[in-house]
């Protein structure tokens, strides 16, 4: 064989690998089987990781000059605007689903509840990270007002943002959801939440990646399965994109 | 003479890994061009200084490294899909897994394959420590590293003098030095930064985090790492190349190699 031959025939095959390989990527079985790794990643996380090991929190020195805005900046839902209008005075935050009490709380009910300060880093699906100051309520706080029912296993966050007119959502389990770390955040280096940050309120998970912390919260609700809400996947990016539900790696 | 070489565990992790390594690079190689920068330290986004960058302007596609800028158009930042159309995005189609932007797709490909990657690893590292392939075949000797002895493997290898005979059997310095920092360096070091780059694990290994230096600079070692393994493979297949194809392939497909006879 001559070296010509054997580069035609190495860059051939290089060209049918890759062929090859976005076949096998758009196969639902290959797709399936490669799933299979985000539930070890779940469970093995879940298995190693203390259930209330916090994230790296970090000085005022540490704080990125410029704390970037991701996904969108600016809602277009008519409601959100009219609130925004007014200063969210007449925004309710609702926790309803699988909870003993309904609410609906008020940013001054939100804020008169103990508040937590964290530095914490931001880090995107993309690979970039950001580190800033949270102040807000912890989720544990609001979920024991409202009081879970017994069947509860999921906390869904709806928001008033929309891509392409499909709404917003994202989704965290229990662990998660009851981590001293996790809460719902109305300030941002030490101002009011700005919008493209998510005003008047936001999730912080601080154990995942960025697409998981949901903002402009609407509503809250517990759940017992995923699977009839929008998609069914747990999150508008799990949804549309094939984003892994559980961002903890 | 032909002689066993590679022992079936070598051989096994081997071709696992040539199949496990490419899929990691090449979906590696996506999700980088998700956000195409680096930065050192604990955060790293648009408006922070990158130390190194890969893009297109109006002059084409570049590389930034520290401010030096090199010209790349038609390879990196900016080249022509199979379409031939025009894209802006780091790496080309052809190094890259899918071939067009999908980060979740490459994420599945990439978290997955990091299973195949890490736990047979680990098997191989017990392996050859307890059977002592590590101690006998990899460890460098004091004597092999001192200068003038790794300047003279050098020069036999930039002269393509390759050992024969039974000498051929046993890793020369600069082979013991590049399979030992792939083994026990690269890998392990790729394998850690990246779980550095979980915020999950993060909370887990804190200390770890902070003597990488931080997320970012876990990212940027990452990269680092990676490209050194790149490196690595395009050197190992050279050389595989050089010292006889035929007789390589065969001590790493069934074990059996033939030693090679004097220099005419």
């Amino acid at each position: 064989m001559t070296l010509v031959s054997r580069r035609t025939l190495m860059t051939g095959s290089a060209g049918l690998l890759l062929a090859g390989c976005d076949r096998i990527n758009s196969s639902p079985s290959v797709t399936h089987t490669l799933d299979l790794a985000e539930g070890l990643a779940y469970r093995t996380q879940r298995l190693i990781v203390g259930r209330e090991a916090l994230a790296p929190e970090y000085g005022v020195g540490d704080l990125s000059p410029v704390f970037r805005s991701n996904g969108n900046a600016l809602p277009r839902s008519p409601i959100w605007q009219g609130l925004a209008a007014s200063g969210f005075r007449d925004w309710r935050l609702r926790v309803d689903g699988l909870v003993r009490r309904r609410l609906a709380l008020s940013h001054g009910q939100l804020r008169a509840l103990p508040r937590r300060t964290q530095i914490t880093r931001h880090d995107c699906v993309e690979g970039w990270s950001a580190i800033g100051q949270w102040t807000g309520v912890q989720l544990s706080l609001v979920l024991a007002l409202a009081g879970l029912a017994r069947d509860a296993r999921y906390i869904v966050f709806h928001c008033f943002d929309d891509f392409s007119g499909t709404p917003y959502y994202e989704s965290i389990d229990l662990v998660d959801a009851f981590h001293p770390q996790t809460i719902l955040a109305y300030g941002l280096n030490g101002k009011p939440l700005p919008i493209q940050n998510g005003a008047p309120l936001r999730l912080r998970v601080e154990r995942q990646l960025g697409y998981k912390h949901a903002k402009f919260l609407d509503r809250i609700e517990a759940v017992a399965s995923l699977k009839d809400i929008a998609g069914g996947k747990g999150g508008f990016w799990e949804d549309v994109t094939g984003y892994e539900w559980y961002a903890g790696i | 003479m032909v002689v066993t070489r590679h022992r079936w565990p070598t051989r096994v992790w081997h071709w696992l890994n040539a199949l496990t390594v490419f899929v990691m690079l090449m979906s590696g190689l996506m999700i980088f061009n998700a956000h195409p920068r680096l930065y050192w330290g604990r955060y790293g986004a648009n408006f922070d200084h990158a130390w190194l960058q890969i893009g297109a302007d109006s002059r084409g596609g570049f590389v930034n490294v520290e401010g030096l800028r090199v010209p790349t158009t038609g390879v990196l930042g900016q080249w022509h899909d199979r379409s031939g159309a025009v894209q802006t995005r780091a790496f080309p189609w052809w190094a890259t897994i899918p071939s067009h932007y999908d980060l979740a797709g490459s994420r599945r490909w990439h978290l997955a394959f990091a299973w195949l990657l890490v736990v047979p690893g680990l098997l191989y590292w017990l392996w050859s420590f307890a059977r002592g392939h590590f101690c006998r075949d990899l460890l460098p000797r004091a004597a092999e590293l001192r200068p003038s002895h790794v300047w003279q493997d050098v020069k036999d290898h930039a002269r393509l003098r390759f050992p024969t005979g039974a000498a051929a059997l046993r890793y020369n310095i600069l082979q013991k030095l590049s399979y030992f920092g792939v083994i026990f360096v690269a890998l392990p070091l790729l394998v850690l930064t990246g779980l550095m780059m979980s915020p999950g694990m993060d909370a887990a290994l804190p200390w770890l985090l902070a003597l990488m230096g931080g997320r970012q600079s876990a990212r940027s070692i990452h990269f680092v790492c990676a490209v050194a393994i790149a490196a690595f493979i395009a050197v190992h297949i050279l050389m595989v190349l050089l010292a006889g194809p035929r007789n390589e392939l065969r001590s790493i497909v069934t074990g059996r190699y033939r030693l090679p006879g004097r220099r005419a």
